[in-house]
């Protein structure tokens, strides 16, 4: 799923048809063929803004189980529309093959245009980017979904289970969702290769002069312990491994693990994924021959959409920002990039859609974001002092390299801690054991225990975090008697 | 590219159907309402509400359904992109629940982008406070029920009633629909219908007339010869295979008759104001009388509210006066029992008025006094759907003070009791104690 944010100015004067739309996009899709885009079929739906309330709750899915979550999120999207805090999107466009986007039935025809325009970019960019590829099967998303939805209903509607029981395990699942592996173009292990790996591992390399030298003590490595690497999907892990839980309750987590793992991916690639659109729906209306009116409304609102927003980071800023300058660098390069990086080896055009391809947000601020960039975009850092948020660092020749790191440490599922089950069995007690990996951002103590007791409420025994607070080693416990915190040697 | 671009125009059934969150949306409403009850003693202990008009809207914070996850704390660095000229110690925001100068907002990935207040009025409030709670001694009411209000209204069908009732429409459809299941050979009878539908339609009403001609022939109220002249049998028997009415899919307009009982109710709120009642015991005293008169304006269509104040004597005053008076001297509470029991006496007879009254006292009565309070007390007890004492003695002051609640302990009437008031979140409690307490006894 994807959304553009809308522009502040209403147009609601339908002056178009459907022809119209049609038409507009066989010469978008001639444009993006010409382009070398690669897409799914395209399918569009005109929808009105409840209908588009509705599809903004739901995460833009055709069918999406129940929770009282999304009637929480329809009612805040709803307040905040209502009020005129926040507009509606012009589109949304959900990642399945056929790819799904919403239309707004209100929108004008140039607006049409433009977000037609824009979901083919990101159609490509789901069909191409490894993200996508190695996390999501496109073909099955919205069966999947569908199928989901249709399963926990049954749960609800099932006397024997009934919403209470089905919200009970979906509250604490979602609290947890997002504890899960992040890049699944690596290969996550069998309990089998992990036991294969660690006797590899213990027994070293061979050694072609053993006979000389004296035998080596070969550690045996513990292959009771569960699990033998530390494992990152929390809920599945807890499905695997907690023999107490009903069928439905392992469903249930399978289900809200599987839905995580797809918005993953849109996690990952926010600011590439939008970036891209961008880039494709200002070339593609460029190249279209738009009569002078359209051309200007197309101006205005293409501003509007890709403009910096000092405060804040601007997704369709800083990716069209960067795409422009990959394809600048590679067509044409200033002396001083030559000397530096040398002659480009492939052509501007080349190089995006290589980079569309293998990157995620991260990698791609990480190569992609120059100097000369961040200085042109006033990138800071900043820090809380007190009450208030201050500037700490700015993009100038000490600091940029560090205002860098912390805005990758910011993007995709960087923003969220990493959590790992180190034990199952922790003292012999079925204590889950599991550990931060603290990279010198302290977890939110408040969030941390209310997750953690429905971690516990999953697990259906004690559960310890381990994690750094104000620089010392510490332990969370949560168990029947209640929250603790634990200072560590 | 293969395969053509579907556009799926808008079509309103679409909209309809998509309103799907609306079974989410009342969950989440219960969530909420659960929630409020949860916190209600808190909200309770507030000042601000007590004492406030009906409309006035309050914030309640929302514990149970803010969604947590795994975040990072405050010494999480963000970053963001300036106008152009930021400067290291520039301040850029505040941090703030709302989340303002923060990076991109990912669901949920930052504390505080949730809400955790919501807006109720104070009529909702004590609804849903009172909703779990049930007014003891409710059989006692029953005799006082007064008849006021009659009325009737349409609900649902039935198979039996009266001919003036007869719903001509439904029966007739019953009738078609009768006939299409009973009929083996059923292409035959589409066929039938087919041809006579047009009429039958237009004629429903003079159809089923002849129907009720036949059943009045058979239960002999009718006789052949009127029958054969009846324009409703002629139209019937136009219809080419004749399918008469039954008894079965005759339908009458059920109706049901409403009444409402007028029950009237007497607040009677009695506060010792004696130079030892402080601002703040008055404040806790206020507050127990505020919800008592809201829980019995909930349940009583009619309600009265008296207030008795007292010190060595008791005077009726009103409510400005009775909760910003103050008075000096000692106290008799007997004073306050005994006028009540005379205010009862000239205006709110038992057999018609179901009477609650409660007192608020610091407990600090004159020795001399108890035997008669006691008395009063158990006189009142016995008039009264329901009595309490509350003896407000703010934390601390326990140990020096005299109190009645040993006095009192000997009264032995079962709708009579005594609460401990030391601080504002007794209120709550202390009154779901007041009220449960004697449902106890009942049950």
């Amino acid at each position: 799923m994807s959304a553009t944010p809308h522009a502040d100015t209403a147009r609601n004067i339908k002056v178009w048809t459907l022809d119209d739309l049609v038409e507009w996009d066989r010469k978008i899709r001639d444009k993006a063929d010409e382009f070398g885009l690669s897409y799914y079929p395209q399918e569009f739906e005109l929808c009105d803004h409840t209908g588009m309330l509705g599809y903004m709750a739901y995460s833009g899915m055709p069918s999406h189980y129940p929770h009282w979550s999304y009637g929480k999120s329809y009612e805040k999207l709803k307040t905040l529309y209502d009020h005129g805090v926040s507009g509606l999107p012009y589109e949304m466009v959900i990642n399945s093959n056929p790819a799904i986007a919403y239309l707004m039935r209100d929108n004008s025809l140039l607006l049409h245009i433009l977000t037609i325009a824009h979901v083919y970019g990101h159609n490509d960019f789901f069909k191409n980017n490894f993200t996508f590829r190695s996390a999501t099967r496109a073909e099955l998303t919205i069966e999947s979904f569908k199928a989901a939805a249709m399963r926990v209903r049954r749960y609800v509607e099932d006397p024997s289970i009934g919403v209470e029981k089905v919200e009970r395990i979906l509250d604490a699942a979602h609290a947890l969702s997002w504890q899960c592996r992040r890049n699944f173009a690596i290969k996550k292990l069998s309990p089998l290769e992990q036991m294969t790996r660690a006797e590899d591992t213990a027994q070293g390399q061979p050694d072609p002069f053993q006979k000389i030298h004296a035998r080596k003590t070969i550690e045996v490595p513990d292959f009771h312990k569960v699990p033998l690497e530390p494992d990152e999907d929390l809920l599945l892990f807890i499905r695997d491994h907690n023999p107490f839980l009903a069928d439905f309750e392992k469903d249930l987590l399978t289900i809200v693990d599987e839905e995580a793992k797809y918005f993953i991916s849109m996690m990952e690639t926010k600011i590439m994924n939008e970036g891209w659109a961008s880039y494709w729906h200002k070339k593609i209306l460029e190249s279209l021959d738009l009569d002078q009116g359209l051309h200007l409304e197309f101006i205005v609102n293409h501003n509007q959409v890709t403009r910096p927003i000092p405060g804040q980071i601007n997704p369709y800023h800083l990716g069209l920002k960067i795409w422009e300058d990959i394809y600048r660098r590679f067509t044409t390069p200033t002396k001083e990039e030559i000397k530096r990086d040398g002659p480009p080896a492939k052509s501007g055009m080349e190089k995006i859609f290589e980079v569309r391809e293998v990157e995620r947000d991260a990698s791609f601020l990480r190569r992609y974001l120059t100097e000369d960039l961040m200085r042109e975009m006033d990138i800071f850092e900043y820090e809380a002092r007190g009450e208030e948020l201050v500037v700490s660092k700015v993009a100038d020749d000490e600091g940029w390299k560090e205002v860098k790191a912390t805005l990758i440490k910011n993007v995709g599922t960087n923003s969220i801690p990493v959590l790992k089950v180190e034990d199952a069995d922790f003292g012999q007690n079925r204590t889950l054991y599991v550990k931060h990996d603290h990279d010198g951002r302290d977890l939110h103590i408040e969030y941390a225990e209310k997750s953690l007791n429905y971690l516990q409420r999953l697990w259906g025994r004690e559960v310890v975090l381990e994690t750094v607070l104000d620089g010392k080693r510490s332990l969370l416990c949560c168990n029947d008697r209640g929250f603790s915190v634990r200072a560590l040697k | 590219m293969s395969g053509d671009t579907i556009f799926r125009e808008y079509r309103i059934s679409d909209a309809e159907r998509s309103d799907r969150s609306a079974g989410d949306r009342l969950r989440h409403r219960q969530k909420v309402r659960e929630s409020i009850r949860e916190n209600i003693a808190d909200i309770i202990a507030e000042e601000s509400i007590i004492g406030k008009n009906k409309d006035r809207v309050i914030k309640v914070p929302l514990r149970g359904i803010k969604e947590y996850r795994f975040v990072f704390g405050d010494n999480a660095p963000g970053a963001s992109q300036g106008d152009g000229d930021s400067r290291p110690g520039q301040v850029v925001g505040k941090t703030g629940k709302d989340g303002q100068g923060k990076g991109d907002e990912h669901a949920g990935d930052r504390p505080g982008v949730d809400y955790y207040e919501t807006d109720v009025t104070l009529e909702e409030l004590i609804e849903i406070m009172f909703e779990d709670l049930e007014l003891p001694n409710l059989e006692r009411r029953a005799l006082r029920e007064i008849q006021s209000d009659y009325s009737s209204r349409r609900k649902g069908y039935r198979k039996v009633g009266i001919r003036i009732r007869l719903d001509k429409r439904r029966t007739a459809k019953q009738r078609v629909m009768r006939m299409l299941a009973s009929d083996k050979r059923l292409n035959a009878a589409n066929r039938a219908l087919e041809e006579s539908k047009a009429d039958r339609e237009a004629d429903a009403e003079t159809d089923v007339q002849g129907a009720l001609d036949e059943i009045a022939l058979e239960e002999g109220t009718l006789d052949q010869e009127s029958l054969d002249t009846s324009p409703g049998v002629a139209a019937f028997q136009r219809v080419r295979r004749r399918f008469p009415f039954h008894q079965d899919d005759l339908r009458y307009k059920h109706v049901e008759i409403d009444t409402k009982e007028e029950s009237n109710a007497a607040v009677i709120c009695i506060m010792d104001t004696s130079g030892s009642m402080d601002t703040m015991k008055k404040y806790l005293a206020r507050s127990f009388f505020f919800l008592l008169y809201q829980f019995i304006s909930t349940r009583y269509r009619n309600v009265e509210i008296v207030f008795i104040a007292h010190h060595t004597e008791a005077s009726e005053v009103t409510e400005e006066e009775f909760f910003h008076k103050g008075e000096s001297g000692g106290t008799f509470i007997s004073s306050g029992y005994a006028k009540a029991l005379e205010i009862i006496a000239e205006r709110y007879h038992p057999s018609l008025w179901n009477l609650y009254a409660f007192h608020c006292s610091d407990g600090d009565n004159f020795d001399s006094d108890n035997p008669a309070a006691l008395k009063d007390a158990e006189q009142l007890a016995e008039i009264c759907n329901l009595f309490g004492y509350g003896e407000i003695k703010p934390l601390g002051s326990r140990y020096y003070e005299s109190s009645m609640l040993n006095v009192f302990r000997r009264i032995q009437a079962p709708n009579f009791h005594t609460v401990l008031i030391e601080r504002k979140e007794d209120i709550w409690p202390s009154f779901k104690a007041f009220l449960a307490k004697d449902r106890v006894k009942e049950a």
